[in-house]
């Protein structure tokens, strides 16, 4: 039995989850917080990423146990109650996805940078959002609305 | 479910490598042609209103003149339609298209609410279900959704204003002609009465459904909401994490499915460590399939039922399976560019008309030509990836299959699950989700049929889901190719012969693989009076298919490198001489009188023209740095791009400005079309720089996206600038064209730059990084 803490509340994981399992498939399949995305389970796309800690993590390749009492916010837990993070407000604003699918990952990404670096240069902003792959080629747009919401 | 009931021998599995093939080339055909315009606009008695069971409020949907007329009020699954009014004023309209991130869901919304005259604000975009009685045609592909639904969902939009309008004259006793609908509110003047569609919808609903060539349809000037930029409509959901994609699916008792198939394409399963796989965390089922033999359906292998995907996923770690090769892929990529190159020294000695054409006289033009270039230029196999891998959710229940999947061809798949395991087509209840990505890859729907076959056997809902690593393995790719061409440019500075050897690849022996044939678009654009092109086949195994602007996304640059040459050898400013090139009569090159086919010269040369002009063509530029432009006319529309870049001596590019200009008729959602136009810019240089699959001895790689390097916005240029000619001609797509001009004007800003020519895609085979 593991016992997490995601976007403030606590979840205790059951033994039919084994402590390998990754943080992904954990909050996807028994959580049922479905918008941290699988695009390549090896840390190379970043539509897994979710915060630890605060921290940018890529919650493919993170074993559940490490996650143990450390608070866990995934994309589900940005926003303020009804009140969008500025990122995600700057998201719908600037019409950001297309398929939409790596858009979490990429937000999620993005919050956890402008913690760091809450007005980021442009080559901050290529720099942390390299890990993140957009296949529908976004890339305009996302660099526009990280910097549309750090105005 | 015991696994011993079945024979897990896979050899009883006849492998039909080459139906598969030929189904993938005919998709390509079907998916691109747009039906002829009457098969689309709806005849009389086109709509129909739904029975009780569809809810309060007015509810349009269509009979299709091919359909039953009472498909709808028949059929008691059928709660939805295209437009639905509620009491309340809300209006819904549902989308029939799979969403792949081309933004249809936003834009069929808006095509219908605009000749509704509702107001944007309150207007609900769903997903409609899986019906062709009633829909008709629901897949995406060949940037057909919005020509071949633009009719239909005008109608749909006109219909239902008319019966608000007709139930408002009614009741307040006026002409109907008196009465103005906007946003969401229907007024007359003179009597000063005023009420929200909402207040009408109930009684709107007992109005008679009018004929639709009744419907007077607006003009491109009086739109209202066509044109302006929208935010998608899904685009809440998406950056708050609700869920929408196939991946998403949840189901009371879910179980989850792995399915593990021959790395060469072909191998079937001989035996596994099946007692090893039971013992792992959290398998409940492991067995094998046989499968169809084919890979747009089932082909052999072993499916792992698990609590959880990583249990899935762990189990198919452990998997060992020991697979009968006999008939798999053994094709390997360094013989197939050897052969190729082999077969490029000799033009062929007839030309056979199905893959071919001759006009002219090449040889007398090339005699007398004062110029003439010859080069071979080749490109490599590529993936779609679409960054959602593939998966279904299937549960059999109830006498029926009920499916949940990211497809582009939801019609298609139905029928073949109700194909493939016996049952009616009405049996197989398919429900879109929508798409990470699309770029081609879900026009087949073989994991579709695999969820399907291996919940036969589980009784749960289950979830098939792909590793990234499968979707690489198990890929129908954009096939590479080969081209020996030769050109001549007369005295006059005109193109005046043009020869192209296609070495292309061949499933059957007989014609060519899927998206391997020579574009049906190019003949538009390479306008010269003498023409003579061949093909070549080489045998190859491994599956390919449709990949974002088939055939355009590849010989587009060919067409236009060359092109390029030749104009530098005849030393012309390039522009001038593909303005030329389209304005020209070439009496066999005529195009044929038809609805569908738009190209058209004016449109050629204005988006060339614009490009040009935006993009700052003829500026003196610094050393290392260039300017390239290319054009296509490609899946309907007519596109021209220019890439601004430097190229240091390390031959590193950095990509400064990229512009886009395109005439798909009117626009639909500008902010939309800006993010494709981008999107598809991204993708052609993404793939022109760095990406390739390639085969050795059958086995693929890359494996994942570690080794398969898709573009990063490091790499990313800065600047994408979209411009869009608003012509009046009927809209259409915008999903593909932006791809194909990308290449082409990259290596001609490299050769502007550097004055070195590039002639192999992806460019990193030639020591680019970007
Ligand atoms: S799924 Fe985790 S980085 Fe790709
Ligand atoms: S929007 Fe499709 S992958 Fe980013």
């Amino acid at each position: 039995m593991i016992r997490l803490q995601v976007n403030g509340e606590e979840r205790v994981i059951g033994d039919d989850v084994t402590p390998d399992t990754p943080l992904l498939w954990v909050l996807r399949d028994s959580l049922g917080l479905v918008g941290a995305k699988y695009g390549c389970g090896i840390g190379s796309c970043g539509a897994c990423t979710v915060h630890v800690d605060g921290k940018a993590v890529r919650s493919c390749t993170l074993p559940v146990s490490q996650v143990a009492g450390k608070p866990v916010t995934t994309i589900e837990g940005l926003a303020k109650g009804d009140e969008l993070h500025p990122l995600q407000a700057a998201w719908v604003k600037n019409d950001v996805p297309q398929c939409g699918y790596c858009q979490a990952g990429q937000i999620m990404n993005a919050a956890a940078m402008l913690k760091d670096k809450p007005k980021p240069s442009d080559a901050d902003i290529r720099g942390a959002m390299t890990g993140n792959i957009c296949r529908c080629g976004c890339y305009t747009r996302i660099h526009t609305a990280i910097q549309d919401a750090t105005a | 479910m015991n696994a011993h009931d079945k024979s897990i021998s896979g050899n009883a599995t006849k492998l039909n490598l080459a139906a598969s093939a030929a189904y993938t080339a005919r998709l390509i055909d079907e998916v691109e042609t747009l039906p002829p315009a009457a098969a689309i606009t709806l005849g009389r008695r086109g709509f129909l209103k739904l029975g009780a069971g569809a809810g309060a409020g007015l509810v349009l949907a269509f009979a299709l003149p091919t359909g039953k007329a009472d498909a709808a009020e028949s059929n008691p699954r059928l709660i939805n339609a295209f437009v639905r009014i509620t009491p309340e004023n809300t209006v819904i309209v549902y989308s029939k298209g799979p969403e792949i991130g081309q933004g249809i869901k936003t834009a069929f919304g808006l095509i219908i609410a605009e000749e509704l005259d509702a107001d944007w604000k309150t207007v609900q975009v769903e997903q409609a279900q899986v019906n062709s009685k009633l829909y008709g045609y629901q897949g995406a592909g060949g940037s057909t959704s919005i020509p071949r639904a633009w009719d239909q969902l005008r109608q749909a939009g006109a219909g239902a204003k008319a019966m608000l309008v007709a139930a408002a004259a009614k009741a307040w006793n006026v002409p109907a002609g008196e009465i103005v609908a906007q946003d969401s509110r229907l007024t007359h003047k003179a009597s000063g009465k005023s009420a929200t569609y909402g207040e009408f919808a109930s009684a709107a609903a007992k109005m008679d459904v009018p004929d639709p060539k009744s419907l007077k349809l607006k003009a491109t000037r009086e739109y209202r909401l066509l044109g302006k930029r929208y935010t998608g409509v899904d685009n809440h959901k998406l950056v708050t994490g609700q869920p929408l994609f196939g991946i998403d699916v949840h189901m009371p008792g879910m179980v989850y499915a792995s399915y593990t198939k021959s790395p060469r394409v072909g191998g079937k399963v001989e035996s596994f460590n099946e007692a090893e796989i039971r013992k792992m965390p959290g398998v409940i089922d492991v067995f094998a399939l046989e499968g169809t033999g084919k890979p747009v359906e089932v082909m052999p292998g072993v499916a792992i039922v698990a609590n959880n995907t990583w249990n899935a996923f762990k189990a198919k770690a452990a998997l060992k399976v020991k697979w009968d090769e006999s008939e798999a892929s053994r094709d390997s990529i360094s013989a197939l560019d050897a052969k190729a190159k082999d077969l490029a020294k000799n033009f062929p000695a007839t030309i056979d008309p199905k893959t071919g054409a001759e006009i002219g006289n090449v040889d007398a033009a090339f005699a007398k030509a004062p110029h003439v270039v010859e080069a071979y230029y080749d490109y490599a196999f590529v993936s779609h990836s679409p960054l959602e891998p593939m998966n279904t959710t299937a549960h059999w229940h109830d006498g029926i299959v009920e499916i949940w999947s990211p497809t582009q061809q939801s019609n298609r798949g139905q029928a073949a699950v109700a194909e493939m395991v016996g049952l009616p087509e009405d049996n197989v209840v398919v429900h879109q989700t929508r798409c990470g990505g699309g770029f081609g890859r879900r026009l087949m729907n073989d994991y579709m049929m695999e969820a399907a076959a291996i919940a036969q056997r589980v009784k749960a809902p289950v979830k098939l889901q792909w590793k990234r690593e499968d979707d690489f393995a198990h890929d129908f790719l954009r096939p590479g190719g080969y081209h020996q061409l030769k050109g001549a440019v007369d005295s006059g500075g005109k193109l005046d012969a043009w020869q192209e050897h296609f070495i292309t690849f061949t499933a059957d022996g007989k014609s060519e693989v899927s998206g391997g044939n020579y574009s049906a678009n190019l003949p538009h654009t390479t306008l010269a009076p003498n023409i003579r092109r061949a093909t070549s086949m080489i045998p190859l195994v491994t599956p390919t298919g449709p990949w974002r602007g088939p055939k355009d996304n590849a010989q587009v640059f060919v067409n236009q490198s060359f092109m390029h040459e030749l104009a530098l050898a005849a030393n012309r400013d390039f522009v001038e001489f593909l303005i030329d090139v389209v304005d020209r009569d070439i009496p066999e090159l005529r195009v044929p009188a038809g609805p569908n086919i738009n190209f058209n010269r004016d449109r050629a040369k204005g988006v060339i023209k614009l490009c040009a002009e935006k993009a700052g063509w003829g500026r003196k530029l610094p050393k290392g740095r260039g300017l390239g432009l290319a054009w296509a006319f490609s899946y309907g529309g007519h596109i021209a791009e220019a890439v601004e870049l430097s190229v240091d001596d390390k031959k590193h590019i950095t990509v400064h400005k990229i512009t886009v200009v395109a005439d798909v008729g009117p626009v639909v959602n500008m902010s939309s079309a800006e993010n494709q136009a981008q999107g598809g810019a991204i993708d052609g240089l993404s793939t022109a720089m760095g990406l390739d699959v390639l085969m050795e001895d059958g086995l693929i790689n890359p494996s994942n996206f570690n080794n398969y390097p898709v573009l990063r916005i490091r790499s990313a240029p800065p600047l994408v600038e979209a411009h869009f000619i608003q012509s009046d001609f009927r809209p259409t797509g915008l999903g593909e064209p932006a791809v194909p001009p990308l290449a082409g004007a990259l290596g001609n800003a490299i050769f502007d730059a550097s004055g070195v020519r590039v002639r192999t895609m992806p460019l990193k085979k030639l020591g680019y990084t970007i």
